[in-house]
Protein backbone atom coordinates (compact mmCIF):
# COMPACT_ATOMS: atom_id res chain seq x y z
CA UNK A 1 0.00 0.00 0.00
CA UNK A 2 2.75 2.44 0.81
CA UNK A 3 4.91 1.69 -2.20
CA UNK A 4 6.44 4.90 -3.45
CA UNK A 5 4.45 6.68 -6.11
CA UNK A 6 5.51 5.86 -9.65
CA UNK A 7 7.54 8.49 -11.48
CA UNK A 8 4.67 8.90 -13.93
CA UNK A 9 2.32 9.74 -11.04
CA UNK A 10 4.71 12.33 -9.66
CA UNK A 11 4.87 13.87 -13.15
CA UNK A 12 1.08 13.74 -13.42
CA UNK A 13 0.80 15.66 -10.12
CA UNK A 14 3.38 18.22 -11.25
CA UNK A 15 1.47 18.82 -14.50
CA UNK A 16 -1.86 19.20 -12.70
CA UNK A 17 -0.48 21.57 -10.05
CA UNK A 18 1.32 23.63 -12.72
CA UNK A 19 -1.94 24.03 -14.67
CA UNK A 20 -3.87 24.99 -11.52
CA UNK A 21 -1.18 27.50 -10.52
CA UNK A 22 -1.09 29.01 -14.02
CA UNK A 23 -4.84 29.59 -13.91
CA UNK A 24 -4.77 31.04 -10.41
CA UNK A 25 -6.97 28.24 -9.00
CA UNK A 26 -4.53 27.53 -6.17
CA UNK A 27 -1.20 28.94 -5.00
CA UNK A 28 1.90 27.17 -3.72
CA UNK A 29 1.51 29.04 -0.42
CA UNK A 30 -1.99 27.65 0.05
CA UNK A 31 -0.81 24.09 -0.60
CA UNK A 32 2.16 24.49 1.78
CA UNK A 33 -0.02 26.02 4.50
CA UNK A 34 -2.59 23.26 4.18
CA UNK A 35 0.08 20.58 4.42
CA UNK A 36 1.60 22.19 7.51
CA UNK A 37 -1.81 22.36 9.16
CA UNK A 38 -2.53 18.71 8.34
CA UNK A 39 0.90 17.70 9.66
CA UNK A 40 0.09 19.32 13.02
CA UNK A 41 -2.95 17.10 13.77
CA UNK A 42 -1.89 14.04 15.78
CA UNK A 43 -3.31 11.31 18.00
CA UNK A 44 -2.15 13.33 21.00
CA UNK A 45 -5.35 15.36 20.61
CA UNK A 46 -7.55 12.26 20.76
CA UNK A 47 -5.49 10.98 23.71
CA UNK A 48 -6.12 14.23 25.57
CA UNK A 49 -9.88 13.89 24.99
CA UNK A 50 -9.76 10.36 26.47
CA UNK A 51 -7.51 11.10 29.45
CA UNK A 52 -9.65 14.05 30.47
CA UNK A 53 -12.80 11.92 30.14
CA UNK A 54 -11.25 9.38 32.54
CA UNK A 55 -10.72 12.15 35.11
CA UNK A 56 -13.61 14.58 34.65
CA UNK A 57 -17.22 13.30 34.53
CA UNK A 58 -18.56 16.58 33.14
CA UNK A 59 -16.01 16.53 30.29
CA UNK A 60 -16.83 12.87 29.66
CA UNK A 61 -20.55 13.62 29.37
CA UNK A 62 -19.85 16.53 27.02
CA UNK A 63 -17.58 14.62 24.61
CA UNK A 64 -19.96 11.65 24.51
CA UNK A 65 -22.78 14.02 23.64
CA UNK A 66 -20.78 16.01 21.09
CA UNK A 67 -17.24 15.01 20.17
CA UNK A 68 -16.88 18.01 17.87
CA UNK A 69 -17.42 20.32 20.84
CA UNK A 70 -14.75 18.42 22.78
CA UNK A 71 -12.21 18.82 19.99
CA UNK A 72 -12.99 22.51 19.66
CA UNK A 73 -12.55 22.96 23.42
CA UNK A 74 -8.97 21.74 22.89
CA UNK A 75 -8.40 24.39 20.24
CA UNK A 76 -8.90 22.16 17.20
CA UNK A 77 -10.65 23.84 14.29
CA UNK A 78 -13.49 21.56 13.20
CA UNK A 79 -14.83 23.97 10.59
CA UNK A 80 -15.63 22.00 7.46
CA UNK A 81 -14.85 18.66 9.14
CA UNK A 82 -17.61 16.05 9.50
CA UNK A 83 -19.05 15.65 13.04
CA UNK A 84 -16.94 13.68 15.50
CA UNK A 85 -18.58 10.97 17.59
CA UNK A 86 -17.00 9.30 20.65
CA UNK A 87 -17.84 5.63 21.26
CA UNK A 88 -17.93 4.70 24.95
CA UNK A 89 -16.51 1.31 25.90
CA UNK A 90 -17.77 -0.47 29.01
CA UNK A 91 -16.55 -3.53 30.92
CA UNK A 92 -18.70 -5.66 28.59
CA UNK A 93 -18.48 -3.82 25.26
CA UNK A 94 -15.61 -2.63 23.10
CA UNK A 95 -15.71 -0.64 19.85
CA UNK A 96 -13.47 -0.63 16.77
CA UNK A 97 -13.66 1.75 13.86
CA UNK A 98 -13.11 1.10 10.17
CA UNK A 99 -14.00 2.74 6.89
CA UNK A 100 -15.03 -0.22 4.78
CA UNK A 101 -15.49 1.89 1.65
CA UNK A 102 -12.22 3.81 1.75
CA UNK A 103 -10.46 5.74 4.52
CA UNK A 104 -12.80 8.04 6.47
CA UNK A 105 -11.01 8.81 9.72
CA UNK A 106 -11.24 11.48 12.44
CA UNK A 107 -8.24 13.29 10.97
CA UNK A 108 -8.72 16.46 13.01
CA UNK A 109 -7.99 14.58 16.26
CA UNK A 110 -5.84 11.66 15.00
CA UNK A 111 -3.85 13.05 12.06
CA UNK A 112 -3.29 11.16 8.79
CA UNK A 113 -4.78 7.66 8.76
CA UNK A 114 -2.00 5.03 8.75
CA UNK A 115 -1.56 2.85 5.67
CA UNK A 116 -2.96 -0.23 7.39
CA UNK A 117 -6.25 1.55 8.17
CA UNK A 118 -6.67 2.12 4.42
CA UNK A 119 -5.53 -1.39 3.46
CA UNK A 120 -7.86 -3.81 1.70
CA UNK A 121 -7.17 -6.47 4.34
CA UNK A 122 -8.06 -4.29 7.35
CA UNK A 123 -11.19 -2.92 5.65
CA UNK A 124 -12.49 -6.35 4.74
CA UNK A 125 -11.31 -8.43 7.70
CA UNK A 126 -12.08 -6.28 10.72
CA UNK A 127 -15.79 -6.46 9.94
CA UNK A 128 -15.78 -10.26 9.81
CA UNK A 129 -13.11 -11.22 12.32
CA UNK A 130 -12.38 -8.31 14.65
CA UNK A 131 -11.14 -10.62 17.41
CA UNK A 132 -8.52 -12.11 15.10
CA UNK A 133 -7.34 -8.67 14.03
CA UNK A 134 -7.11 -7.47 17.64
CA UNK A 135 -5.16 -10.59 18.58
CA UNK A 136 -2.69 -9.78 15.79
CA UNK A 137 -2.31 -6.36 17.41
CA UNK A 138 -1.46 -7.99 20.73
CA UNK A 139 -4.80 -7.11 22.33
CA UNK A 140 -6.84 -10.33 22.53
CA UNK A 141 -10.38 -9.72 23.79
CA UNK A 142 -12.25 -12.14 26.06
CA UNK A 143 -15.20 -13.95 24.48
CA UNK A 144 -17.68 -12.44 26.91
CA UNK A 145 -16.88 -8.91 25.77
CA UNK A 146 -19.10 -7.75 22.95
CA UNK A 147 -17.29 -6.15 20.00
CA UNK A 148 -19.02 -3.49 17.94
CA UNK A 149 -17.35 -2.52 14.68
CA UNK A 150 -18.47 0.95 13.59
CA UNK A 151 -18.15 2.32 10.06
CA UNK A 152 -16.64 5.79 9.84
CA UNK A 153 -18.19 7.57 6.87
CA UNK A 154 -17.90 10.67 4.74
CA UNK A 155 -20.56 12.23 6.97
CA UNK A 156 -19.58 11.07 10.46
CA UNK A 157 -16.21 10.23 12.02
CA UNK A 158 -15.66 8.16 15.16
CA UNK A 159 -13.04 7.62 17.87
CA UNK A 160 -13.09 5.20 20.80
CA UNK A 161 -13.19 6.07 24.51
CA UNK A 162 -11.78 2.90 26.10
CA UNK A 163 -12.17 1.75 29.68
CA UNK A 164 -9.60 3.28 32.01
CA UNK A 165 -7.05 0.60 32.91
CA UNK A 166 -6.95 -0.66 36.48
CA UNK A 167 -4.00 0.49 38.55
CA UNK A 168 -4.08 4.11 37.34
CA UNK A 169 -6.03 5.63 40.24
CA UNK A 170 -3.56 8.34 41.18
CA UNK A 171 -2.28 9.06 37.67
CA UNK A 172 -2.18 12.55 36.18
CA UNK A 173 -3.82 13.54 32.92
CA UNK A 174 -0.46 13.51 31.15
CA UNK A 175 0.37 10.03 32.44
CA UNK A 176 -3.03 8.73 31.34
CA UNK A 177 -2.80 10.39 27.92
CA UNK A 178 0.49 8.56 27.32
CA UNK A 179 -1.42 5.24 27.46
CA UNK A 180 -3.76 6.30 24.67
CA UNK A 181 -2.07 5.52 21.37
CA UNK A 182 -3.49 6.02 17.91
CA UNK A 183 -4.33 2.30 17.73
CA UNK A 184 -6.23 2.58 21.03
CA UNK A 185 -8.24 5.49 19.62
CA UNK A 186 -9.12 3.39 16.54
CA UNK A 187 -10.02 0.53 18.91
CA UNK A 188 -7.75 -2.06 17.33
CA UNK A 189 -5.69 -2.14 20.54
CA UNK A 190 -6.46 -1.69 24.23
CA UNK A 191 -4.55 0.65 26.56
CA UNK A 192 -1.73 -1.16 28.32
CA UNK A 193 0.28 -0.16 31.37
CA UNK A 194 4.04 -0.03 30.81
CA UNK A 195 5.64 -3.33 31.78
CA UNK B 1 -22.59 -15.74 3.12
CA UNK B 2 -20.51 -16.25 0.03
CA UNK B 3 -19.22 -13.42 -2.09
CA UNK B 4 -21.05 -14.86 -5.09
CA UNK B 5 -24.53 -14.18 -3.74
CA UNK B 6 -24.27 -10.66 -5.01
CA UNK B 7 -21.57 -8.54 -6.53
CA UNK B 8 -20.84 -5.55 -4.34
CA UNK B 9 -19.26 -2.50 -5.87
CA UNK B 10 -15.50 -2.90 -6.12
CA UNK B 11 -14.73 -0.57 -3.22
CA UNK B 12 -17.42 -2.06 -0.95
CA UNK B 13 -15.09 -4.61 0.60
CA UNK B 14 -16.25 -4.82 4.23
CA UNK B 15 -16.40 -8.52 5.11
CA UNK B 16 -15.55 -9.91 1.65
CA UNK B 17 -13.51 -13.12 1.57
CA UNK B 18 -10.91 -12.03 -0.98
CA UNK B 19 -8.56 -10.63 1.69
CA UNK B 20 -9.38 -12.91 4.59
CA UNK B 21 -6.08 -14.76 4.49
CA UNK B 22 -4.12 -11.55 4.06
CA UNK B 23 -2.54 -10.30 7.29
CA UNK B 24 -2.95 -6.58 7.88
CA UNK B 25 0.38 -5.09 6.89
CA UNK B 26 1.43 -2.95 9.84
CA UNK B 27 2.88 -0.15 7.82
CA UNK B 28 3.30 2.86 10.09
CA UNK B 29 5.17 5.19 7.72
CA UNK B 30 3.53 8.59 7.26
CA UNK B 31 2.51 9.52 3.73
CA UNK B 32 5.46 10.36 1.48
CA UNK B 33 5.99 13.80 -0.06
CA UNK B 34 3.82 12.86 -3.05
CA UNK B 35 0.97 11.69 -0.80
CA UNK B 36 1.09 14.75 1.43
CA UNK B 37 1.04 17.06 -1.57
CA UNK B 38 -1.97 15.30 -3.12
CA UNK B 39 -3.69 15.38 0.27
CA UNK B 40 -3.07 19.10 0.71
CA UNK B 41 -4.11 19.89 -2.87
CA UNK B 42 -7.43 18.10 -2.35
CA UNK B 43 -8.12 20.05 0.83
CA UNK B 44 -7.32 23.40 -0.80
CA UNK B 45 -9.54 22.59 -3.81
CA UNK B 46 -12.35 21.52 -1.45
CA UNK B 47 -12.03 24.61 0.71
CA UNK B 48 -12.21 26.85 -2.36
CA UNK B 49 -15.32 25.08 -3.63
CA UNK B 50 -13.81 23.29 -6.62
CA UNK B 51 -14.71 19.78 -5.43
CA UNK B 52 -16.33 17.84 -2.59
CA UNK B 53 -15.43 14.63 -0.76
CA UNK B 54 -18.36 12.89 -2.41
CA UNK B 55 -17.05 13.86 -5.83
CA UNK B 56 -13.59 12.61 -4.87
CA UNK B 57 -15.09 9.27 -3.89
CA UNK B 58 -17.14 9.01 -7.09
CA UNK B 59 -13.96 9.62 -9.08
CA UNK B 60 -12.05 6.97 -7.12
CA UNK B 61 -14.86 4.44 -7.34
CA UNK B 62 -15.09 4.88 -11.12
CA UNK B 63 -11.48 3.77 -11.66
CA UNK B 64 -11.51 0.45 -13.56
CA UNK B 65 -11.06 -2.45 -11.11
CA UNK B 66 -7.62 -3.68 -12.20
CA UNK B 67 -6.22 -0.18 -11.79
CA UNK B 68 -8.11 0.44 -8.55
CA UNK B 69 -6.26 -2.45 -6.95
CA UNK B 70 -2.91 -1.64 -8.62
CA UNK B 71 -2.66 2.07 -7.85
CA UNK B 72 -1.48 3.34 -4.47
CA UNK B 73 -3.92 5.20 -2.26
CA UNK B 74 -2.84 8.70 -3.19
CA UNK B 75 -2.46 7.73 -6.87
CA UNK B 76 -6.19 6.93 -6.78
CA UNK B 77 -6.85 10.33 -5.24
CA UNK B 78 -4.79 12.07 -7.90
CA UNK B 79 -6.59 10.20 -10.67
CA UNK B 80 -9.92 11.34 -9.26
CA UNK B 81 -8.88 14.97 -8.67
CA UNK B 82 -7.60 15.26 -12.25
CA UNK B 83 -10.79 13.71 -13.62
CA UNK B 84 -12.92 16.19 -11.66
CA UNK B 85 -10.88 19.22 -12.73
CA UNK B 86 -11.22 18.13 -16.37
CA UNK B 87 -14.94 17.38 -16.08
CA UNK B 88 -15.61 20.77 -14.55
CA UNK B 89 -13.50 22.57 -17.12
CA UNK B 90 -11.19 23.99 -14.45
CA UNK B 91 -8.33 22.72 -16.60
CA UNK B 92 -8.32 21.44 -20.16
CA UNK B 93 -6.62 18.30 -21.49
CA UNK B 94 -4.21 20.54 -23.47
CA UNK B 95 -3.09 22.27 -20.29
CA UNK B 96 -2.08 18.93 -18.81
CA UNK B 97 0.21 17.89 -21.64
Amino acid sequence: MSNPARAESVEQLDRLVAALLAKGVVTEAEIAEQQASTDRASPEIGARIVARAWLDPAWRAMVLRNGTEGAEALGVSMAGAPPLGVLEDTAKRHHLIVCTLCSCYPRAVLGYPPHWYKSFSYRSRVVREPRAVMAEWGSPVADDIELRVVDSTADYRWMVLPVRPAGTDDWTEDQLAALVTRDVLVGVALPKLPA
Amino acid sequence: MSDTEHTPAMHDIGGIQRFHCTPVERDEAPPDAFGKRVDALRQVLARKGYMTVDELRRGIESIPEPEYFALTYYERWLRSIELLMLEKGVVTPEELT
